[in-house]
């Protein structure tokens, strides 16, 4: 579904992806490893338009989207949750969702909006609230619950468990393999390499701007190497 | 006579608060003062001093031209003067401002150039008509020129509030990240706003034109700087503080006159908003907790 190709991208002159590829088949979930500042972030930004990659080739659903823009993205099928939510913090709970079906020109809005608060609750008791004035778990549920009214064929998730209690942690992950379920393909990327492992079909594993190592999730998660380094044994 | 002078208050008010909103929403989406508002405002005035005493057509058929020019004013000013300017590397954040400054005098000249230095009147076809009601005098002027200016104050505020276009805009106000992921065509958005206020800035024009009953090249600056003490003090980037800050400095500017004070009216008006500022640092609308908006 989506096919990344020796992607190069730079900050100014410096150099934050070197040759990264990665592939996303249909229908499954995909995650991408690392340490800070190995480079996550800068792929989905990649992925989703946010940033252009000095070369490298993006396919997604069998066309070239190389330096497309994230709303072009958009309407291709393609939705970010970024690393920070990025929450309208000075519009309602009901005003972000209905953001998130912006592109949107069919009658079944309505109905979708039923459904996502049907999946997260919480958004529907706090609809009327400012987005800003949300927990941040709420936030995150609201940012996840956002980029579904678009109706994404491709789910990009970067890092949706960071700073949430555990407890929450394990009610997103649920969450993201639901979505999946429900025939949305999934990018995560993620710091909780052994959640991640444990919910994903295939991973990725980012060092310093490079892919070091990929297979499937339950191989890496066995791997002594990655034991070692993300897994805390 | 204080009743009088508060309706020119208000009538004053509402037009400054035109001429904010303008100010405002530029502020919000892209973050910068856009210092040719006052010249592109001062366009709006002559199109309608053009269309009225030139050329004898009604005052609509004026506000429709006015509409027409600042909207291609604006249009030229982003792309030409903002745009280009815009997400490049090594580019100075005051880059847009100077830009800005440089339309600024470019519209100021090409004014004197075009329509000459001096003072143009500006008369309507019921400037002089007006009402006693008990001591109270009004002119239909006022009346024409608060209707219009609460009719586009509320026109906007429905339009931000319930329109699919006008959320994006406060979306874009917020981030424009985040507004881009979310599907908006930023660099359109972009353009709009930048239109919009231009539109406003220009509507305002005639408005003066109408009130004062005189248009010149230098209008454009001292309303400029009004605008932009007027969303200081409404807190910036906030649609409700340009409306309420317009008519606060509006009715000090007038009420000073009432004290008998005339010649101090600007210098008492900006005192007051120090002296707001000084008690609510983050303007009457500005939220506290934000470092930056």
């Amino acid at each position: 579904m989506l096919s990344v190709k020796n992607i190069n991208t730079y900050y100014g002159n410096i150099q934050a992806l070197k040759n990264v590829s990665i592939d996303v088949p249909e229908g499954s979930i995909v995650t991408i490893l690392g340490a800070n500042g190995a480079g996550k972030t800068t792929t989905m930004k990649s992925i989703a338009g946010l940033l252009k990659p000095r070369d490298g080739k993006i396919e997604f659903l069998g066309q070239d989207v190389t330096g497309k823009t994230p709303d072009q993205m958009l309407s291709r099928g393609l939705a970010l949750v970024p690393e920070g939510r990025a929450i309208l913090s000075g519009m309602s709970v009901l005003e972000n969702l209905e953001m998130g079906a912006f592109q949107r020109r069919d009658k079944e809005v309505k109905q979708d909006l039923e459904k996502v608060m049907d999946r997260f609750p919480i958004l529907r008791e706090r609809r009327s609230q400012l987005g800003g004035t949300l927990s941040g778990g709420q936030q995150q549920m609201l940012s996840i619950a956002r980029a579904l009214m678009s109706r994404p064929k491709l789910l990009l998730l970067d890092e949706p468990s960071m700073g949430l209690a555990p407890l929450i942690v394990q009610d997103i992950f649920r969450i993201i393999q639901e979505i999946n379920a429900d025939g949305t393909t999934v990018l995560l990327v993620e710091q909780n390499a052994r959640q991640a492992l444990k919910i994903a079909h295939h991973a990725y594993v980012l060092e310093t701007g490079k892919v070091v190592k990929s297979g499937p999730a339950q191989e890496l998660l066995h791997d002594p190497s990655i034991k070692e380094a993300y897994l805390g044994h | 006579m204080i009743l009088e002078q508060l309706i020119n208050g208000i009538t004053l008010g509402s037009i400054y608060a035109i001429v904010a909103l303008g100010y405002t929403l530029v502020f919000g989406v892209l973050d910068i003062l856009n210092m040719a508002h006052g010249e592109i405002f001062m366009f709006g005035a002559f199109m309608g001093v053009l269309v009225t005493n030139t050329l004898k057509l009604p005052l609509i058929v004026a506000f429709l031209v006015a509409i027409g020019v600042t909207a291609i004013l604006g249009f030229l000013l982003e792309t030409l003067a903002l745009r280009p300017l815009r997400g490049k590397k090594g580019v100075s954040h005051l880059a847009p401002l100077i830009s800005t400054i440089g339309v600024s005098i470019f519209l100021e000249n090409l004014a004197h150039h075009f329509f000459g230095a001096g003072n143009h009147p500006f008369r309507t076809s019921f400037s002089e008509m007006s009402f006693q009601i008990g001591t109270v005098t009004v002119y239909a002027v006022q009346i024409v020129i608060f209707v219009i200016a609460v009719l586009l104050m509320v026109g906007l505020s429905f339009w931000l509030s319930k329109t699919k276009a006008g959320k994006a805009l406060r979306a874009c106000a917020e981030s424009l990240e985040a507004a881009s992921i979310l599907g908006v065509n930023t660099k359109k958005m972009i353009t709009t706003t930048v239109i919009i206020a231009s539109v406003m800035g220009g509507i305002a024009g005639v408005l003066v034109g109408m009130a004062f009953n005189s248009v010149s090249p230098q209008m454009g600056l001292s309303m400029g700087l009004k605008g932009l003490a007027i969303i200081i003090l409404g807190g910036m980037g906030n649609v409700k503080g340009a409306m309420a800050g317009g008519l606060i400095l509006g009715l000090a500017e007038t009420l000073v006159v009432v004290f008998g004070e005339s010649g101090y009216r600007d210098a008492i008006a900006f005192a007051l908003i120090i002296i707001i500022l000084l008690v609510r640092p983050q303007g009457l609308f500005g939220k506290a907790s934000e470092a930056r908006r």
